[in-house]
């Protein structure tokens, strides 16, 4: 049994200390995860190596072997789904952190009460999570790309381009689902209603595996308002010069970002609510 | 030590409150709470205690008064505050599935400070805990002592100005008490202001310099233990128990004896200067109680004079 000997608040720097708490949580959360990194690298390489394997392979020789190419652009199928593929991908990625582990910190473990008990402000937690969500998300994505381009189911020329649209349509996806979250008292079963009546959906309606222009006008609206579709079209148009008219462009990220913009000024709100309550 | 008025005031609250929609958890209360001092939150279950704890600690907005720690308002500058609390909540909030060590280090990292501050610290805070054998066992794996003084423990890691300890020994047995109150004793030492709540009147008695008993959202009376006592209570205290169903009938005749009398359902009290004195009266009055008792007297008494209600129901 030793003393502590210290004088009474020295060692922290105010200035140091309200800064940067966003990282900070995310440094932390990070330590989490990586305890089970086996699992999540298991994941997130088996799921596109089985989607591949079955549709890139299956469907996608049949597609091409009937000239599809013409109606696709020119393109091989694989190169066509890619950045579907890889919007959902990112998109999942996010959800990892942005359900559970978010209800978690609020509710179950309510990790977030103590970290609100530091100088780290609520602002500051839905950013470190968002931060987390961002990185999984990532970590997805990039798997998936690796795959892809093992595959040789796209030219690494594309690599970047279709990283940049697949995370645009993960930040929108995850600001929203955040939102949603901080609102939660118990689970109940939503996000488990989310991920198959939401995300499934929005996933098959996107103009995943063929143009939406192919579907019957009265379901284009569900492509109309996917983040995935939004991203799709963007991919396509910047890894092989899919056309698209040059406002939709523009139509585009400003959804996939008013998407962000609106989940997190929701978001916010709540944590301060719910961590000051 | 100086008087009052000429030492530093690091919390000043004026008319707090707090209402959660009908309820008032907290009705307009004042207190202030001098530097290096160990300032007490006395109450039963519900009195606003924890309530007022929160708003102190500055992770609960009030809904009305004033407010200053460490001369900084809380709903503009709760993180600047924090930076210099180490806040202890009733619920310890450990991470369970991080080590013990880990627990400390992420929590150190929360404020800002650097691998190499935190490296000693850590060793610091695990011996002070008495946790070394247990640095890398997971928190969950912890007794509930053990988890109590890890809570502490992060609680100390930003060398905080102030302490917050809610419900501190609530669920330890008695000697994992006594070696708490030991080293907040310490801390108190070397300037660290703690502030404390408890429904145990021993532990307010030890280890507050000063408190304020609480019911329903109100304080009821301010000062140090042994004021409290003299101002509400007298000297010494005689307990007396005579049956259930014949306790009334002999508060009738005890009420001269004293200077003043509580009947409780299990037993009666009786105040007075001297308590030997008074009980052989008693039982020269041909008053045969089953058991008896003479005692100093207490904070619960105090509570009970206040209240008309024991302090733990």
């Amino acid at each position: 049994m030793t003393d502590l000997n210290f004088v009474p608040g020295q060692a922290v720097d105010v200035n140091l200390a309200v800064r940067n708490g966003a990282w900070r949580v995310a440094e932390y959360r990070l330590r989490q995860v990586t305890k089970w990194w086996g699992s999540i690298v298991a994941f997130g390489l088996g799921n596109p190596i089985l989607f591949l394997l079955s549709v890139g392979l299956g469907v996608g020789s049949l597609v091409d072997a009937n000239n599809g190419a013409e109606a696709l652009g020119g393109v091989g199928y694989l190169q066509f789904v890619a950045p579907a593929l890889l919007a959902a991908a990112a998109i999942q990625g996010v959800m990892d952190e942005v359900t559970f582990p978010t209800m978690d910190g609020f509710v179950w473990d309510k990790a977030f009460f103590a970290i609100g008990a530091t100088s780290v402000s609520p602002k500051q937690i839905a950013n470190g999570v968002m931060i987390v969500a961002l990185l999984r998300g990532l970590f997805t994505t990039v798997l998936y790309l690796g795959i892809l381009l093992a595959f040789g189911a796209i030219p690494v020329a594309s690599v970047l381009p279709l990283l940049l649209t697949s995370m645009f349509a993960g930040w929108g996806w995850a600001s929203l689902m955040l939102a949603f979250t901080a609102r939660l008292e118990s689970d109940d079963g939503y996000f488990a209603i989310i991920s198959r009546f939401v995300v499934t959906p929005l996933f098959l309606f996107s103009g995943t595996f063929y143009p939406l222009e192919q579907m019957p006008i009265y379901l284009q609206p569900i492509g109309w308002v996917s983040p995935i579709w939004h991203s799709t079209e963007l991919g396509r148009f910047l890894s092989y010069g899919a056309e698209i008219e040059p406002i939709m462009f523009f139509v585009h990220f400003g959804y996939l970002a008013l998407m962000g913009v609106v989940g997190m000024s929701l978001a916010y709100p709540k944590f301060h609510q719910r961590l000051l309550k | 030590m100086s008087t009052n008025a000429a030492r530093e005031i690091v919390i000043r609250a004026k008319n707090l409150t707090k209402r959660y929609k009908d309820f008032v958890a907290v009705d307009g209360i004042n207190f202030e709470v001098y530097r290096g001092e160990s300032f007490g939150l006395l109450g039963p279950n519900g009195a606003g205690k924890s309530t007022t704890m929160k708003m102190i600690s500055s992770v609960s907005q009030r809904t009305d008064g004033e407010l200053t720690i460490l001369g900084k308002e809380p709903n503009q500058k709760g993180p600047e505050i924090r930076a210099h609390l180490g806040i202890v909540a009733q619920k310890d909030l450990l991470d369970r599935e991080l080590k013990v060590w880990e627990n400390l280090y992420v929590y150190g990292r929360y404020f800002g400070l650097s691998r190499k501050f935190l490296k000693p610290k850590i060793e610091e805070l695990l011996d002070f805990a008495q946790l070394q054998e247990k640095r890398n066992s997971k928190a969950d794996e912890l007794s509930g002592g053990m988890q109590r003084r890890l809570a502490i423990a992060r609680g100390l890691v930003n060398e905080p100005e102030i302490l917050m300890l809610d419900e501190p020994t609530t669920g330890l047995d008695p000697q994992a008490r006594h070696i708490l109150w030991d080293r907040l004793f310490r801390l108190k030492e070397q300037g660290v202001t703690l502030v404390i709540t408890t429904h145990y009147m021993d532990e307010a008695e030890q280890l507050c310099d000063r408190l304020v008993v609480m019911d329903k959202g109100q304080i009821m009376a301010e000062g140090s233990p042994q004021e409290l006592i003299k101002k509400y209570s007298s000297k010494e205290v005689v307990e007396v128990r005579f049956g259930t169903d014949k306790n009334e009938a002999a508060a009738k005749k005890l009420e001269s004896m004293g200077d003043r009398i509580e009947v409780l359902p299990d037993r009666i009290l009786i105040y007075t200067k001297h308590g030997e004195q008074l009980l052989s009266e008693i039982v020269e009055a041909g008053m045969n109680p089953i058991t008896s008792l003479v005692r100093r007297s207490s904070l619960e008494d105090v509570f009970l004079r206040l209240t008309g209600r024991t302090l733990i129901d």
